[in-house]
């Protein structure tokens, strides 16, 4: 999947309505310096940029996360290393990489 | 700490000396435990989030700001208390945050934390595993931007985030009209909007059930302010309306429905809440072995118990809405009455007047939760509505047309075996999302009464796992089909 392609939806799906005081801190999602807020979850962070955390291996549709609560399983994203993240229930961390279009087997 | 690699090392604890395994640290869990240690022991205290608080009290991260009362608004006071409950209980309890309990047996529970998985024995456990949205697809459901009512209100407590700009909510149950009030509320200074309320459920229903909402007034009357509240200022509230297709091709754009006389509508949207109600987390339950039956008024198959809180298996409690939709604050009582219990039956005694008192409490809910149900209706026509394409599965991608079809070629299958033909409920979510509607596609197909298809069985691991953690000390299963 061209990780150019989730980005081209334009804004971000998540808009912050409260609690804008908190660290500012650096994370990267598919290489690219994206910031974020300390307390952010892996999903709000990348939501506040783009449309899309992964495509799902069956349909090829993006993705975003469903639930919030650790239920769907439809946010995972993967770091560079291959460690699988669910970006809901998942804090950022300064330095986290991420990747949104890692290759993933469907099972 | 009684951790353990083997089966049989359950059986040389006694009832007598074993601290009994509190599963879930919600309102029935943090509950069940402040009893206990009120009672002279140290419960296991298992919890899948790093606090305390369940979904509906959930804390927000380390480093935010505001009060209880802007995040949980009337039930400020309740989650207040709760918090408190739980911080109060951290000295006092072995208390396990992050760890996720992903099979369990007859004397036994498989706790992962990181990626690591320790048997746990237990003699005595209390579930109180909580809910997650009841779902029902609708096309175009697996758009960014589409996400649960309860997902919608996660976003807003526990991040500080709207889930769009123009919000709009659909489906029905109480949970819809809060939603729609905390978004609307929490975004008109940061340019939110809720772009409508779009009820399922028909506005006769709600005359019909208010002598029996009467039963919790304080609850009707914080219904009755939302909706108050939203049509002061000025959200489109619609009842009885059919959603039809989200629209968009990349995210959510708006989303096309039917109201009530039959119009359709198009409204833009950049956001869209979905949910019918609740549906209760019975995994566990189910892998404890507890016997399961019909349960009409939640239209799912529900663990089996007593009134306070005992299933069908000796030494397994149970509490909260992860054994029957009931509400946070039925879940406080039923946490409390589940504890007292396991108590007694340590003891060899006979309920006390707490015991009573609370067995009386949660009588008086089930009038009340039958008033909801008459409010907030489950769409029954929901399945004949279904068109053949529309993605059930999210997971894997499976359509109503595929299921009706096996139902065809295999002849009425009950549930399992049409997720074993098909894959649904097979994914990643273990049927969370899919379940419920793949049983009313097939009940419908079929010709079958809802409660005559039989009910998806529970498999280890009721999460994914990590890979690392079927390698680790401790773990001793194989790995499973579904990652």
């Amino acid at each position: 999947m061209n990780p150019h392609a989730l980005k081209k939806a334009g804004l971000g799906l998540l808009h912050r309505v409260a609690e804008t005081g908190r660290t500012p801190l650096t994370l990267l999602v598919d290489g690219q310096p994206v910031q974020a807020l300390a307390g952010d979850t892996v999903l709000t962070a990348i939501l506040q940029h783009q449309a899309a955390l992964r495509h799902n291996e069956f349909s090829g549709q993006p993705r975003a996360g469903f639930c919030l609560m650790g239920a769907c399983q439809d946010c995972w994203v993967r770091t560079p290393q291959g460690q699988r993240l669910r970006a809901c229930s998942t804090l950022v961390s300064p330095g986290l990489s991420v990747l949104t279009h890692a290759e993933e087997s469907p099972l | 700490m009684s951790t353990s690699n083997s089966n049989s090392t359950a059986a040389t604890y006694t009832t007598a000396s074993a601290p009994p395994v509190i599963v879930g640290a919600g309102p029935a869990g943090i509950r069940a435990a402040q009893t206990l240690v009120a009672h002279g022991l140290r419960p296991i205290l298992i919890d899948e989030a790093a606090r305390g608080g369940g979904q509906i009290y959930r804390q927000p991260p380390p480093g935010f700001s505001r009060p209880p009362e802007a995040l949980y608004g009337f039930e400020a006071g309740r989650a207040r208390a709760v918090h408190e409950a739980w911080l109060a209980l951290l000295p006092q309890v072995d208390y396990r945050p992050e760890h996720l309990v992903w099979n369990a047996g007859p004397g036994w529970l498989d706790v992962l934390q990181g990626e690591r998985s320790q048997r746990l024995a237990w003699s005595q456990v209390i579930v109180a595993t909580g809910a997650t949205d009841r779902v029902l697809p609708l096309p175009g459901w697996t758009l960014p931007g589409v996400y649960t009512l309860g997902g919608a209100q996660v976003a807003l407590k526990y991040q500080g985030c709207s889930i769009g700009q123009r919000v709009l909510l659909t489906g029905t149950g109480p949970l819809l009209y809060l939603v729609a009030y905390q978004i609307a509320k929490a975004g008109r200074a940061h340019g939110v909007q809720v772009a409508g309320v779009l009820d399922t459920a028909g506005w006769a229903g709600k005359i019909a059930a208010l002598p029996a909402l009467l039963n919790q007034p304080a609850t009707l009357a914080k219904g009755q302010y939302f909706l108050a509240w939203l049509l002061a200022h000025g959200v489109p509230v619609h009842w009885g309306v059919q959603p039809l297709q989200v629209l968009g091709r990349e995210r959510v754009e708006g989303l096309h429905w039917r109201d009530r006389q039959g119009r359709e509508h198009s409204t833009e949207a950049d956001g869209l809440a979905l949910g019918y109600a609740l549906r209760s987390e019975t995994q566990l339950a189910d892998l404890l072995d507890c016997r399961f039956e019909f349960n009409a008024l939640n239209r799912s198959h529900l663990p089996v118990r007593d009134a306070a809180g005992r299933s069908s298996v000796a030494g397994v409690y149970l509490a909260g809405d992860g054994a029957g939709i009931q509400g946070a604050d039925a879940a406080e009582w039923a946490g409390e009455r589940a504890a007292l219990a396991l108590l007694e039956d340590r003891q060899g005694l006979a309920p006390g007047p707490r015991s009573r008192a609370l067995d009386a409490k949660l009588a008086g809910i089930a009038r009340f939760r039958q008033g909801l149900e008459t409010a907030f209706p489950f769409p029954t026509d929901w399945a004949a509505q279904a068109p053949d394409e529309l993605v059930v599965c999210r997971c894997e991608n499976i359509t109503a047309g595929e299921l009706r079809q096996q139902v065809k070629d295999s002849g009425a299958p009950e549930l399992n075996r049409l997720k074993a033909l098909s894959r649904v409920g097979m994914g990643r979510c273990q049927g969370r999302m899919c379940g419920l509607a793949a049983a009313e596609i097939l009940a419908h197909a079929s010709g079958q009464p809802i409660d005559q298809v039989g009910r998806l069985r529970a498999q280890a691991p009721i999460k994914p796992l990590p890979l690392m953690a079927y390698a680790s000390p401790g773990a001793e299963g194989t790995a499973p089909e579904n990652d």
